[in-house]
């Protein structure tokens, strides 16, 4: 086993020295390709909307105050999309994984 | 199959038909089903069948079943910590069946089951139901300080706790329609340019010559179509791992 563990150990260092490793990957570690970002933020905003208006809608039907909280619950979901979408950017556990 | 009456059909591929005669019909056994199971004895033969022979310098099929093994493990314990090792076994079936769902798909006549909502929905929507229970469990009604995050000013409470549970909702949907909408659209494109493959080439000389730059591009978006495949389990996989890392560490 230890002749094992001192192989990757030397693999390891050969590998850095080479520049092979990329190292670790910080942050979400989710593809950080610009297609790929921003078809993610539009899914996110596009989502969010989908849940607010489909609660204003449903609540509308059943409260029979048609379309007062369909609106309010419109702006809701846009709010939280464009949260979605900082919490893409900006994900709040790690944000407070370095301060605990 | 594409180009009947000179119409491009891109949609048709996604259609269900039960498979396995009146049985099969009887009990709306579909296509879909029939390769969910195929997906998972692909996935159970790669693992017990790639695993048999327990050697030390692994050989072909045993170093695939422990690389993903050691891909997933890594994936879920730098996602999730250390309490993230009882969601292994879960992240690992949920990662496997989406990407043998997704690869399967690139094959020859085979039906993509990931590019149905209703999948990747049933799927997200597990996602869902376990982190909201792993964090009710763990922290109880504690868990509800989630949705007002410290430091937001006690005046805004009402708004920011609404915001924060839509946003909390939406977490199945997006997850659930970025996987459905990348294969649907790959495979849409896939055989709209495989259509005008067919289309130009018969339409004499001419036409088979021009029938090159579709087929040029379709080889180009099957190799892109391999990367989505992945890339999409993978996204899958890492988005349960974070949402769980947020139920089991709320904030």
């Amino acid at each position: 086993m230890v002749e094992r563990d001192d192989f990757e150990v030397r693999l390891r260092q050969a590998r850095a020295r080479e520049g092979l490793d990329r190292g670790p990957e910080k942050g979400g570690g989710l593809p950080k390709s610009p297609w790929g970002f921003g078809f993610r933020a539009g899914v996110e905003v596009v989502s969010a909307l989908v849940v607010g208006v489909a609660i204003g809608f449903f609540l509308d039907r059943w409260l029979g105050t048609r379309p007062w909280l369909f609106l309010l619950f419109f702006v809701l979901g846009s709010a939280a999309g464009v949260m979605n979408v900082y919490r893409l950017f900006n994900p709040r556990n790690r944000a407070t994984k370095t301060t605990d | 199959m594409a180009a009947e009456g000179n119409a491009i059909d891109a949609l048709s591929q996604f259609e269900l038909v039960p498979v396995l005669g009146a049985v099969g019909h009887a009990v709306g056994f579909t296509q879909s089903n029939m390769f969910m199971v195929f997906a998972l004895g692909l996935t159970m033969a790669l693992l017990v069948y790639g695993m048999r022979e327990r050697a030390v310098v692994p050989g072909r099929l045993q170093s695939l079943a422990e690389t993903s093994y050691e891909f997933l493990y890594g994936l879920v314990t730098d996602q999730v910590g250390d309490e993230g090792k009882r969601f292994f076994p879960f992240v690992f079936t949920l990662f496997m069946f989406v990407l043998f769902g997704n690869l399967l798909g690139m094959l020859p006549y085979a039906f993509t089951f990931t590019s149905h909502i209703a999948v990747t929905f049933a799927l997200a929507a597990m996602v869902f139901v376990l982190i909201t229970v792993v964090a009710l469990m763990l922290h109880g009604t504690h868990f509800f300080s989630y949705f007002l995050p410290e430091g937001a000013p006690k005046a805004l409470a009402p708004l920011i706790i609404v915001i924060e549970i839509i946003s909390y909702l939406s977490r199945p949907i997006s997850l659930s329609v970025r996987l459905f909408a990348n294969m649907v659209a790959g495979h849409v494109m896939l055989k709209v340019f495989a259509t005008f493959i067919v289309l130009m080439g018969s339409a004499g000389v001419i036409g088979v010559i021009g029938a090159a730059a579709p087929l040029a591009i379709n080889v180009a978006l099957i190799g892109f179509e391999f990367l989505v495949a992945f890339l999409q389990a993978y996204v899958f996989a890492m988005l349960t791992c974070i949402y769980l890392h947020d139920a089991v560490h709320l904030h």
